[in-house]
């Protein structure tokens, strides 16, 4: 049940459904999508990204001079968590063919892969292996396997939901890998919805022109990182996972090709080495950082860990001054702010109205349009909703769902979006949800080639912790295809690597050159990263926290 | 924006951390609550979304002689609330090759002997934060129905609750992940177009047409994006 103050824009709603609905069943569009001018000029105007202060020049490192999001920027330009003199090199304690950092769907596709190409892999982790964005994708996957698609038009839509800025060998392998790892996850046993003939049931995704987006209800993170974790862990003895454990920098040898890392054991808080012959960074995305202040629809481990690794290791950045927000975050109840409300909700029909119940926008244009077009809606049109705690949202009208599918598809294509509301008491079959742009997903990265290759020897990255594969902005469905694509070759890359290197004596010199850059840039700064976990407590108890030692954000 | 910063106007509740009393914000999730009262979580949390099943939590209110379970991200606090995280559960799980495997009642038998020990208590059910008919599954896996197991254990975030209340020791969801992955591996109808589709990739039909794409210069790649046909919704 939503609050008076709201009921009367809720009529409103309600008033104009039915006419949406007729609309939406005629089979026309039921707005007009932008052209690529109204698209350039509703993001310059109202996406975040383009605001003043949204981004500044990185001042250290391989990047330096390119102008980056602030709050990496920040991140980057902070000390290690160690003093590389305190460490003594000889104390190897594990040795391995393949690290793999990071236990989310790419981290886990890629032990997997890596094992069946030979290698004796080592996953270490943050939280426990599938505590991960991973686990709580909820759309879906594309892979264009319907017979009036192809690869070559997935490869179109991607471009140009990218802005044309993605990276064409990427791409290329991004789409044309889709079907095989469809075939992949449904070998490994992933139930995706069928239609009676047992082809996939697929959808429409916002940007994209065929119905490409597979999924299984609305738990196919879930779905997928289930059995990936599950298999993971039918093979012990190749595949060793350490959990509570993120890697705080990389190892590398004198000859400067990386040669495993350092862990952190969160619960002893002990330091240990591992050395690998090759490293995988599959540490996912940054939501965590809060950027611009905005909720974030991450994993609490969501702290862009892997770009401080890999840039103190001297990796390339590319994309990181583009940031994405999910269009439709929760607003109300206030207990569930920023939570995903999922895109396969518009794929499957609702709408976004305003105050007024006037549908303003095309459902279903790229993210970062639609996005910008309900910032556009709540400011400089003022035409949101206003809840008491002062946030303002937009609607997106449910109802149409079970108007549009029958009754009943709420429940049986989106169990998870319906539990979530029910036990706030709102029944999104009857009601619509308040939403608004959250921080969802980080489309740039460290840089690599189709073979998941940065440009340091042994270093192989993969998944959103990568960039270059979605330009400036993702499509739905994208990234999951993008973690279990980048994840498998990565594995199967590095351990072909892993059987033809030697590695050297180990050295941190590169943490040392990392520190006397910030010193000779004159940087100031008492921050520390990797960041590993966000810091919530609050300002009360951390001025009574007398004697407690705070690490950065880690205590 | 987080969860973590209650608007200074929100009342105040106590209730007990593992027996110990704090005020929170009523209104708090029980992980917003545990942030408020001072704790930096390292285990028992993850999605704080309810997908991942880290913040798996036992509870009892004082009106009440029952244990409550929930997620810790998805629930709201009450007053007097006596409340533990279990933030891990010693769980057996067989490891198997699926590819060896057979969709039937007998690899449970030989994997999961204890599957045949529910005594019907329905005390997982009960305890199942995302409100899953647990006890049907197993009822269901016991009779060899494995796509009925499959279909009502769906949601399962594998957060263990119900396997820490198992007088019979079964671990459901680790049971559960394996009738899925039968199902849907070999039980689950296999379409056409995904094999042709296959087929077509492995042949090159499309190398060629990609390939221009990647080489063509950018105005021109416009165009033909924005001409592109959408397809009805
Ligand atoms: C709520 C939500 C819904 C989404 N829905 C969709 C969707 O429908 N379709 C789609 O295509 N995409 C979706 N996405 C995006 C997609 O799920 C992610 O981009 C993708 O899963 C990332 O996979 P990954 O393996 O790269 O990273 P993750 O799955 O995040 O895994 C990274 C892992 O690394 C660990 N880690 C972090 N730092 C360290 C460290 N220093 N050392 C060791 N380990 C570390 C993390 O804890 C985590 O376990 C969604 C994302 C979210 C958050
Ligand atoms: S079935 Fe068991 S493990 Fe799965 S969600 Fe319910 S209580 Fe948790
Ligand atoms: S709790 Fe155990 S014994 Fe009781 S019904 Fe559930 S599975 Fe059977
Ligand atoms: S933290 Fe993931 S379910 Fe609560």
């Amino acid at each position: 049940m939503y609050p008076e103050y709201m009921q009367e824009s809720l009529k409103l709603v309600e008033k104009t459904r039915p006419e949406r609905l007729k609309k939406s069943l005629s089979g026309e569009k039921v707005f007009t999508p932008m052209t690529d001018a109204e698209r350039g000029e509703v993001l310059t105007k109202f996406h975040p990204d383009y605001k003043a202060d949204a981004r500044r020049k990185i001042r250290i490192g391989p990047n330096r001079g390119e102008n980056i999001t602030l709050e990496v920027a920040d991140l980057l330009e902070s000390h290690s968590r160690i003093n590389p003199d305190d460490f003594d090199l000889s104390r190897v304690d594990y040795d391995t063919d393949v690290l793999v950092i990071g236990g989310g769907g790419g981290g886990a596709g890629a032990a997997l892969l890596a094992r069946e190409n030979g290698a004796k892999v080592i996953i270490a982790t943050k939280l426990r292996i599938g505590d991960a964005n991973s686990m709580m994708s909820q759309g879906g996957i594309q892979a264009s396997v319907n017979p009036n698609d192809s690869p070559a038009i997935h490869y179109l839509d991607a471009l140009g939901g990218g802005h044309f800025d993605n990276k064409p060998d990427l791409v290329r392998a991004l789409v044309m890998d889709a079907p095989l790892v469809i075939k992949w996850l449904e070998e490994l046993g992933v139930m995706f919805d069928k239609d009676s003939n047992g082809n996939m049931v697929t959808m429409l995704g916002g940007g994209c022109s065929r119905k490409r987006m597979h999924s299984a209800r609305d738990y196919t993170g879930a779905a997928i990182m289930r059995v990936l974790r599950d298999e993971v862990k039918n093979h012990p003895e190749d595949i060793q996972v350490i959990e509570f454990s993120p890697a705080i920098e990389l190892l590398m040898d004198e000859g400067g090709q990386v040669a495993g890392a350092i862990l952190y054991n969160l619960e002893t808080e002990e330091y240990i080495m591992v050395r690998a012959k090759s490293t995988i960074i599959a540490t996912g995305g940054f939501g965590r950082l809060h950027i611009k202040e905005f909720a974030t629809t991450n994993h609490y481990g969501a702290t862009a860990d892997g770009l401080v690794l890999g840039y103190r290791a001297g990796a390339n950045l590319l994309y990181m001054d583009s940031v994405q927000y999910h269009p439709t975050g929760a607003v109300y109840p206030e207990q569930i702010l920023g939570f995903l409300i999922t895109e396969k909700v518009r794929t499957m029909g609702a709408q976004p109205v305003n105050k007024f119940g006037e549908l303003f926008v095309f459902p279903l244009e790229p993210r970062d349009v639609e996005s910008s077009s309900f910032i556009r809606e709540c400011t400089e049109r003022g035409k949101g909703i206003i809840t008491h705690t002062g946030r303002v949202g937009i609607w997106l009208d449910s109802p149409l769902i079970e108007l549009i599918n029958g009754e009943g598809a709420i429940q049986k294509q989106l169990p998870a979006m319906y539990r979530q509301y029910n036990r706030f008491d709102i029944d999104i079959t009857k009601e619509p949800m308040l939403v608004f742009p959250t921080l969802h997903y980080q489309n740039g990265g460290l840089e690599i080639n189709d073979q998941c290759e940065t440009k340091i020897p042994n270093l192989y990255a993969a998944g959103e912790v990568s960039g270059g594969v979605h330009g400036r902005n993702r499509l739905m469905g994208n990234s999951v295809l993008d973690y279990n694509v980048f994840g498998r070759r990565a594995g199967i890359a590095a351990a072909l690597n892993a059987k033809e290197v030697k590695l050297g004596k180990l050295t941190l010199k590169h943490i040392k050159r990392y520190e006397r850059e910030l010193q000779e840039a004159d940087i100031h700064t008492d921050k520390i990263s990797p960041m590993l976990l966000p810091n919530y407590t609050t300002p009360e108890v951390r001025a009574r926290q007398l004697t407690a030692h705070y690490e950065g954000t880690l205590r | 924006m987080e969860e973590k910063t209650p608007s200074p106007k929100a009342k105040m509740i106590s209730l007990y951390i593992m027996g110990k009393k704090y005020e929170v914000p009523e209104g708090s999730t029980i992980m917003g609550a545990l942030e408020y009262a001072g704790y930096q979580l390292k285990r028992g949390c993850g999605c704080r979304e309810g997908f991942c099943g880290a913040c798996a939590t036992v509870y009892r209110t004082t009106d009440d002689y029952k244990i409550k379970t929930g997620l810790a991200c998805q629930t709201v606090v009450e007053p007097n609330m006596y409340l533990a995280q279990i933030p891990f559960f010693p769980a057996n799980k067989a490891l198997y090759d699926l590819d060896e495997l057979e969709p039937s009642i007998s690899t449970f038998q030989e994997i999961y002997p204890e599957l045949f020990r529910c005594v019907s208590c329905n005390t997982c059910t009960k305890a199942c934060p995302q409100d899953l008919e647990v006890m049907d599954y197993i009822q269901a896996l016991i009779r060899g129905d494995i796509a009925q197991a499959a279909d009502l254990s769906f949601d399962c975030i594998m957060c263990g609750l119900c396997a820490a209340r198992c007088p019979a020791e079964i671990v459901q969801y680790n049971v559960a992940v394996l009738a899925r992955r039968l199902y849907g591996k070999y039980l689950s109808k296999k379409g056409e177009y995904l094999e042709s589709r296959l087929k077509e990739i492995k042949e090159h039909k499309y190398d060629k047409e990609i390939e221009e794409f990647m080489h063509m210069d950018r105005e021109s790649f416009k165009k033909k994006y924005y001409a592109r046909d959408i397809e009805k919704m």
